[in-house]
C-alpha cells in the first residue's frame, strides 16, 4: 500500500475550491515534485496533506505504517523567525516535540537524535550560533535537521530553495537527493524550479487548470510537461 | 540612606510590597519573550484595561474580593484575543485596541455613574498607575500572590519546551501533532493571571512595560531562547527591586519608577549590544 493516497481530494479555503478531484499516491522512497503556477494551490495542497487545513471533499489516506502527524515539515520562513533569538541546537531539538508528546522534557535519546541529524546536515559547527545570524542556506539546513527529528519516513518541503543563491541551491538539492536516495526518505516538495524538479524528482504532480500526475519520464513525454519544461528551460538558459 | 531603608523595612507593608513586587516582576518577564516574538506586545495593555473595566464593575457590585471577579473576566478576554489570531474578522492588533479602549471607557463611565467613593479621580488614578495599592496589601493578598507566582513559574518550567516550540513555529508544531491551540490557551491564561497580579504593582497603564522591557533588553544581548529568558527574569527582578527602593527613598510613584529603571536598563543593554559585546557572546 502507498504511503499517502489522495482520492478525489478537493481543497481550498473559505469555502472556495481551488483544486477539485485530485488523485495521486506517493510510495515509500518516491521523490514527488509539486509544480504549477502561482496561486494554483500548491501550498494549499501541502497544508492539507499536513492536516493544517481540512479537505473539502475526498480523502487522504495514510498507509505503510505511516501514523497521523508522522511527517517532517520544512515550512517557508516566517517573519517571526527572522529575528528569533534561538540557537541552532534549540531549534533542531524542537523537532523532537512530537516524540516527547506530553512529556515536558527531552530524553537523552531525543538529544542524541538531534545531534545525529545536525551532523547529517553538517551544521554541528553552528550548534551554539544564533539562528538569525546564519545564512539562508544554513538556516534551511537547520530546519531540515529539525524536520528529520520528527521522522525519517516522509519529508514535506515547501520551496526549500527560494531565496538561495545558485551555488547553495545546488547544494540543497544534492542534500535532499542524498536523503532520498541513500537515506530512504520519501520526499514531497513544492518547487518553482521545474528544470531542477525534472532533474531530481521521480514523480511530478502538476496542478493548475489541468492536472498531471505520473513518473517524470511520462511527464517529459506529455504535451503539458513538454510545454512547461520548454517554457521554463528557456528562462534557465 | 541605609538607616532610612532599615527604618522602612520595619513596617510589614513595605516588606510585603517588596516580596510581591519581586514575584510579580519575575512572572511578568517570563512570558515577555514569547509575547514579543508572537507580535503580541500590546496584549498586556489590552488585558490590563479589561481588568480595569472588570474592577470598576466589581466595585459597583460591592464585591468583597474583586480578584474573584476580575481574574476570570481577564482570563476569558485573553483567551478570546490570543485565540482568534489569524482567522478572525478583526485582526489581532485591531482587536486588542478595540477591547482595550472599550473596556477603559466603559470602566470609567460606570465608575462615574455609580460611584460610591468621594475621591473618584484619586481611585481611578491609582488603578491606572498603581500609585499606592502595593503598600496597602494584606497578608492574605501577599499569600495569594506568592501561590500564583509559584504556579506561574512551575507551569513555565514544565512547558518551557512546548512554549519554545509554539513560539518559534506554530505550523510545524501543528503538522507534527502538537496541541498548539492548547498551549496558546495556556499562554493566554497565564498572561491574564500575571496582568491581574501586576496591576497592584504598576497599575494597568504600565503593565506592558513590565512584560516587554526585560525581554527586549535581553534580546539585545543574548542569542539563545534560554539565555534570553533567564536574563530577562533576572533583569526584571533587579529593576523592580531597585525601582521600589528608589521610590521609597525618593517618594516617587512606584509603578513609573520601576518602568523608568526598566527603560534605563534597556538603554544600557542597547549600548552594550552596539559596542559588540553581542558578537563575543555568540561563540
Amino acid at each position: 500500500m502507498a504511503l499517502l493516497t489522495c482520492r478525489d481530494v478537493s481543497l481550498g479555503y473559505d469555502g472556495r475550491v481551488i483544486l477539485d478531484k485530485l488523485n495521486f499516491s506517493v510510495n515509500a522512497g518516491d521523490y514527488l515534485c509539486i509544480v504549477g503556477e502561482n496561486g494554483s494551490g500548491k501550498s494549499t495542497l501541502m497544508r492539507t496533506i499536513l492536516g493544517l487545513q481540512k479537505v473539502l471533499g475526498g480523502s487522504i489516506e495514510r498507509g505503510d505504517g505511516l501514523r497521523e502527524n508522522e511527517v517532517g515539515y520544512l515550512p517557508q520562513q516566517t517573519e517571526v523567525q527572522r529575528d528569533f533569538p534561538a540557537t541552532v541546537w534549540e531549534i533542531v531539538l524542537s523537532g523532537c516535540q512530537a516524540r516527547a508528546g506530553r512529556r515536558p522534557f527531552y530524553t537523552r535519546e531525543e538529544k542524541a537524535l538531534a545531534e545525529q541529524n545536525m551532523s547529517l546536515m553538517d551544521i554541528t559547527a553552528f550548534r551554539n550560533r544564533c539562528y538569525r545570524e546564519l545564512s539562508g542556506g544554513q538556516q534551511q539546513r537547520v530546519l531540515l535537521a529539525r524536520a528529520l527529528c520528527a521522522t525519517r519516513k516522509l519529508l514535506l518541503l515547501d520551496e526549500p530553495v527560494s531565496g538561495l543563491d545558485p551555488k547553495v541551491t545546488a547544494e540543497m538539492y544534492a542534500l535532499i537527493q542524498r536523503l532520498n536516495r541513500d537515506g530512504g526518505v520519501t520526499v514531497i516538495m513544492i518547487s518553482h524550479d521545474i528544470a531542477s524538479a525534472a532533474r531530481y524528482a521521480s514523480h511530478i504532480l502538476h496542478v493548475g487548470e489541468r492536472v498531471f500526475f505520473g513518473p517524470i519520464d511520462e511527464y517529459r513525454q506529455s504535451a503539458m510537461g513538454r510545454r512547461f519544461l520548454a517554457l521554463q528551460g528557456g528562462d534557465e538558459a | 540612606m541605609i538607616d532610612i531603608l532599615m527604618q522602612y523595612f520595619q513596617f510589614p507593608f513595605v516588606r510585603y510590597a517588596l516580596i510581591v513586587g519581586t514575584l510579580i516582576a519575575l512572572c511578568s518577564s517570563l512570558l515577555g519573550v514569547t509575547l514579543v516574538l508572537k507580535r503580541f506586545s500590546f496584549i498586556g495593555d489590552g488585558l490590563s484595561h479589561v481588568a480595569f473595566g472588570a474592577m470598576a464593575i466589581a466595585g459597583i457590585l460591592r464585591l468583597s474580593n474583586d480578584m474573584l471577579f476580575v481574574m476570570p473576566v481577564t482570563v476569558v478576554c485573553a483567551i478570546l484575543l490570543l485565540r482568534t489570531g489569524k482567522r478572525a474578522k478583526v485582526k489581532g492588533d485591531a482587536a486588542v485596541a478595540m477591547i482595550s479602549v472599550g473596556a477603559l471607557a466603559m470602566g470609567y463611565l460606570l465608575l462615574n455613574l455609580f460611584s460610591t467613593s468621594s475621591n473618584l479621580s484619586g481611585d481611578v488614578c491609582s488603578t491606572l498607575f498603581g500609585s499606592t495599592s502595593i503598600l496597602t496589601l494584606t497578608l492574605g493578598e501577599v499569600w495569594l500572590c506568592a501561590v500564583l507566582s509559584v504556579v506561574v513559574v512551575a507551569l513555565f518550567i514544565l512547558f518551557y519546551n512546548k512554549i519554545f516550540a509554539v513560539t518559534f513555529d506554530e505550523d510545524f508544531g501543528r503538522a507534527v501533532g502538537t496541541n498548539v491551540e492548547g498551549y496558546n490557551l495556556l499562554i493566554a491564561a497565564v498572561v491574564a493571571v500575571i496582568i491581574v497580579l501586576a496591576m497592584n504593582l504598576v497599575g494597568s497603564l504600565l503593565i506592558s512595560a513590565l512584560i516587554i522591557f526585560p525581554a527586549l533588553s535581553a534580546m539585545r544581548l543574548f542569542k539563545s531562547f534560554k539565555s534570553v529568558t533567564v536574563c530577562s527574569a533576572i533583569l526584571s527582578v533587579l529593576c523592580a527591586l531597585s525601582g521600589m527602593i528608589i521610590s521609597i527613598l525618593g517618594s516617587t510613584p512606584v509603578g513609573s519608577t520601576i518602568v523608568a529603571v526598566d527603560i534605563f536598563a534597556f538603554l544600557v543593554f542597547s549600548i552594550l549590544a552596539r559596542l559588540g559585546v553581542a558578537g563575543r557572546k555568540a561563540g
